[in-house]
């Protein structure tokens, strides 16, 4: 006993040393970032890269890794070259994420802000970002109110809002499966705005809800949500939940074979949660934001084509297309004012119509004005089990959604801007 | 000055001349006002609970709850309640201080892994009030809808809100309240009592200390003191989401005051800086942080179990 | 009513099951270790993980025997270079290390099979409800049940009837004793962690039956598993099977009248069971 605990002091000895040098080394490095090359223009992504988000974050990284190669490529922003400095904003813990953004505006001044797949994160940093008064992107937090009642002149988005998808899938939903519905909504105001745009939209087309319960996010035991609305015999069971939850909510739902008696839908679905389904509980009337399989619209072969290579074989999902589109839509913003000036910048962006090569959909997509938020088409269709000539081809587009009829007005949305002087 | 006393007050005077001045070097050392306000602020929880664990020898790893509670709090008092952020303060404070006098008298018989169980355990309610009841809270979106504001005080405005390193010295002068009272306490008889718990419970009892009732109440201004950094980290990010609350938070606060040093006043709070700055950098170098945190958690317990301060002590000592 | 508030007991009987089977293995180890395992968790994500791996290989019912295996074999690797260090020091450090431990699984599960859930399929013909009334009662519920069962007499058949299982629970009450009787305390303690995370590996292999698969997957369900052993008592399994499914039942009910509750439900119970027994319902008077 009295040995080891002697060669342990030994080690440790050499071990502090060590460790001190390491110590010393990695703290003073901070210096060399200041050191950075003045004349980039910088990108900063404040996104998830670990936690339950940590998926949906990297598919945005390729897709804005790739835009930003595409910048490069063409000589850059006004010139410069373009550099992106991505952090990790963990998938819920808003100090984190918010101590990034900081971080990114404040000392390494970057000029464009990207950010973020929680909603809530987002709308946190944009908070950060407007008082900082600096172009801000949100690739994917769907929540209402980002582009809503707490807008700002500077945040852009590109994702939809969730009272977009409710709207885009619930006559779809009611002429082929009916109209008794029953909500399973995660509680968070993800889920509950998704939840309210479909209830109005049922009834505006005669459909009723017949119950429903609020889900914690991060449930993992369904079982007796699904008993209740068992008993509450609906003709559609709507599931809001995304990611995880929706791996877990759909897998269990299959399994007591609710599928058999009613109709399983929901609004907004992933291709990452599809592929994290066994194939028997890929199922379902969705809509997806995005999708890779769309033949006969220009550009979309191509971009396929370089994500796979980029990703080590697997298709774009909508993830990866609105990091792709977020990146893409600073460089726009600079070029069109020919100015990093972030008020100009946005002023430009006010009814910005993309170009189809970032657009990549049939009607192409446009910011609209007086409220940042990107009006793109929305693809309403089944999820398949298997795909028939590719094995990530596991949804069928049955109806492509333009966004402007299913987008409420500007006042509805009650988003009011004010401008800096 | 005598010389003794002189290294004795040397930690404090180096500590102090390091907080006073941090807004004009640490920008030169990559660094940023907010970086320095939050390792304040975090610095601050682990002192208060290195208060409990350190003096009283208690092992709480549920302390996130009481900083959470002042987080919030402080964020509805602003958000519902009356549009002054001292008063944000104040009530954040004073609900996570009840909190833990509630739980106080359920949990202080319990000792050692079992008492940091049941802490961890009475920390999740408070996270999942805080993520269920989202009509109030914001749930998992956090609470929003509300700023920290400029302090009036009467004969002058100090603008907290928009000045970064105004707000620092704001949380720096809160930071040196909590600090003093805990000092003043800890040569008080009491902390001395405290102190004696630590190092032989079933002796002190037996000198007829009230043991419980000394663990209560050291156990009561630990949480004080973690709701009051709650309540500034809430103004610190203007945002509070139930993360604040969660176990996983508690383990940070344990890890800064066992990094720093335990068995010394400043121990957490450079345990917090050094935590913080790695943490920051690293996060910043790699997706796979998480990994090296896990590590370096390894390692300090392995071959650090003292502390950088402790080690530091022995050394000199010796 | 009273179909639905049926249904949920009895669900809640089948939920209560698996959490009870983590807690068995947490409590294993911090009853004769002294250690709360925080990377419990972080080691039933690679139960599920190596299942996944090995059922191209071996199949479902390979790798359900043969993944908590290996996982047991990482654990008891894990124990050797790094817990054993800690015994005799202040739990504190025990508390850290795991911790510290959980996050690096989690990031290495991560690394290895990415961030992306995976589909991870168990055999068609387990998935379906066994009646058309009761279709919570699928067969791989009723299946998990019956593991579980299995697992909890097989533990429980070790513990009293072979050298080691008596071993481990002398241990328990007395390791001081033990040790001077001449016993490996070092090997017990392995052995005993080892089998502490089979029991999480297991749990692992089959909570990826019914949830995704992806580095997470552990953290969710960590905080149920300690709250059964504080209810249940602490140092006592039974105390900890009784705990899990008294949990289990608890959120059924609870779901059907005040759904918003269902996780909250579980801590007041814990906080009831402190304010009127301290100990834990079938915990032994004066441990800890």
């Amino acid at each position: 006993m009295s040995s080891e605990s002697f060669s342990i002091k030994l080690d440790r000895r050499a071990l502090i040393k060590t460790a001190a040098a390491v110590g010393v080394a990695q703290i003073a490095s901070p210096f060399v970032i200041t050191a950075r090359a003045a004349d980039t223009v910088k990108i900063g992504l404040d996104n998830p890269l670990t936690g339950t988000y940590a998926a949906l974050g990297k598919n945005e990284l390729i897709g804005a890794k790739l835009a930003l190669e595409h910048i490069n490529a063409k000589g850059g922003i006004l010139g410069r070259k373009v550099e992106l400095l991505v952090e990790d904003s963990t998938s819920g813990d808003a100090g984190t994420a918010v101590q990034k953004a900081r971080k990114l505006i404040d000392r390494d001044k970057v000029d464009f802000l990207v950010g973020n797949i929680n909603s809530a994160l987002a709308q946190a940093i944009a908070n950060v970002a407007y008082e900082k008064k600096v172009f801000h992107v949100v690739p994917g937090g769907h929540t209402d109110s980002v582009t809503g009642s707490n807008c700002h002149w500077n945040v852009f988005r590109i994702c939809n809002t969730t009272q977009m998808e409710a709207s885009a899938v619930a006559s779809s939903l009611i002429k082929n499966a009916g109209k008794k519905w029953y909500y399973l909504t995660p509680d968070y105001a993800f889920g509950h705005t998704l939840q309210a745009g479909l209830e109005k939209a049922a009834a505006k087309l005669g459909g009723t809800k017949v119950g429903g319960d609020l889900t914690p996010l991060g449930t993992t035991d369904y079982s007796s949500y699904l008993i209740k609305a068992q008993a509450a015999k609906p003709d559609v069971i709507i599931f809001l939940q995304a990611g995880d939850d929706a791996v877990n909510a759909l897998k269990q739902a299959v399994q007591f074979g609710l599928n058999k008696k009613f109709h399983l839908a929901g609004a907004q679905q992933e291709l990452e949660v599809l592929l994290g389904l066994p194939p028997e509980a890929r199922i379902g009337t969705w809509v997806f934001e995005w999708y890779w399989n769309q033949p006969n619209v220009p550009h979309v072969k191509e971009f396929v084509a370089e994500i796979r290579k980029a990703s080590g074989g697997h298709v774009p999902t909508a993830r990866t297309w609105f990091g792709y589109a977020a990146i893409s839509t600073c460089a726009i913003a600079a070029q069109q004012v020919k100015s990093l000036d972030a008020v100009k910048m946005a002023k430009a962006m006010q009814g910005f119509k993309l170009p189809p090569e970032i657009a990549l959909m049939p009607d192409g997509a446009y910011f609209r004005k007086g409220q940042g938020q990107l009006i793109p088409d929305l693809f309403v269709g089944q999820a398949q089990s298997k795909g028939a000539s590719d094995p990530e081809d596991l949804f069928k587009v049955s109806d492509v959604v333009k966004g402007e009829s299913v987008a409420e007005s500007l006042a509805e949305t009650g988003c009011k801007q004010t401008w800096p002087s | 000055m005598q010389p003794a006393d002189f290294t004795k007050q040397a930690p404090n005077i180096v500590v102090w001349a390091l907080l006073l001045t941090m807004p004009f070097w640490l920008s030169h050392v990559g660094g940023y006002t907010e970086l320095g306000s939050q390792v304040v602020v975090l610095g601050l929880a682990a002192l208060g609970l290195n208060f409990l664990l350190g003096y009283t020898g208690v092992l709480s790893f549920g302390h996130a709850a009481y900083f959470g509670l002042g987080a919030y709090g402080a964020g509805m008092t602003l958000r519902y309640l009356l549009p002054s952020t001292g008063m944000g303060i104040i009530i954040g404070t004073l609900i996570g201080t009840i909190a833990g006098a509630i739980i106080g008298p359920l949990i202080i018989r319990l000792r050692g892994v079992y008492f940091a169980m049941v802490t961890i355990a009475f920390g999740q309610v408070f996270y999942f009030i805080a993520f269920r009841w989202s009509s109030v809270t914001g749930g998992d979106d956090g609470l929003t809808g509300w700023t920290r504001l400029p302090l009036h005080l009467g004969f002058t405005t100090i603008d907290i809100q928009n000045n970064p390193v105004a707000f620092y010295y704001f949380v720096l002068v809160m930071f040196a309240i909590a600090v003093g009272i805990m000092a003043w306490l800890l040569r008080s008889p009491f902390g001395r009592t405290l102190i004696a718990i630590r190092e032989n419970e079933r002796r002190s009892r037996f000198l007829g200390i009230p043991i419980d009732q000394h663990i209560w109440i050291s156990w009561v201004i630990s949480c004080a003191v973690v709701s009051l950094a709650g309540a500034l980290f809430a103004l610190l990010n203007n945002f509070v989401d139930p993360r604040a609350l969660y176990w996983t938070q508690s383990g940070d606060f344990v890890i800064m005051a066992v990094l720093g040093g335990m068995r010394s006043f400043w121990g957490p709070l450079i345990g917090a800086a050094i935590y913080v700055v790695l943490r920051d950098y690293l996060s910043s170098m790699t997706e796979n942080w998480e990994s090296f945190i896990g590590l370096f958690f390894v390692l300090v317990v392995l071959f650090f179990p003292r502390g950088v301060l402790g080690i530091i002590t022995r050394k000199v000592k010796s | 009513m009273t179909q639905l508030l049926f249904f949920n007991v009895f669900n809640g009987l089948i939920v209560g099951a698996f959490y009870a089977l983590m807690a068995l293995g947490l409590s294993l180890i911090l009853n004769l270790s002294g250690v709360i395992n925080f990377a419990h968790g972080g080691f039933l994500a690679i139960g599920g993980y190596l299942a996944y791996s090995l059922i191209p290989y071996i199949g479902f019912w390979g790798a359900l025997v043969l993944a908590p295996v290996l996982t047991a074999f990482i654990g008891i690797l894990v124990e050797r270079v790094l817990i054993r260090r800690l015994y005799g020091r202040d739990p504190l450090y025990s508390l850290l290390l795991t911790f510290g431990l959980a996050f690096i699984i989690e990031d290495g599960t991560r690394f290895i099979w990415g961030a992306q859930s995976l589909p991870f399929q168990v055999p068609s013909w387990l998935v379906t409800p066994l009646s058309d009334d009761y279709f919570f009662l699928t067969g791989y519920r009723l299946f998990m049940v019956l593991v579980v069962g299995i697992a909890v007499a097989g533990l429980f058949f070790i513990l009293n009837r072979t050298r080691l299982g008596i071993r481990i629970r002398a241990g328990t009450l007395d390791l001081e004793t033990v040790s001077v009787l001449g016993v490996n305390v070092r090997l017990l303690r392995n052995m005993n962690f080892g089998l502490g995370i089979y029991l999480a590996g297991l749990a692992g292999v089959l909570a990826v039956g019914q949830l995704g698969l992806q580095p997470t997957i552990g953290a969710s369900l960590i905080m149920p598993s300690f709250v059964a052993i504080i209810v249940g008592g602490l140092g006592s399994l039974p105390g900890t099977l009784l705990g899990g499914m008294l949990i289990g039942v608890a959120s059924g009910i609870t779901t059907v009248f005040f759904p918003s509750a269902t996780e909250a439900v579980i801590y007041v119970m814990m906080a009831a069971v402190l304010l009127v027994r301290p100990r834990g319902l079938l915990g032994e008077e004066g441990r800890f």
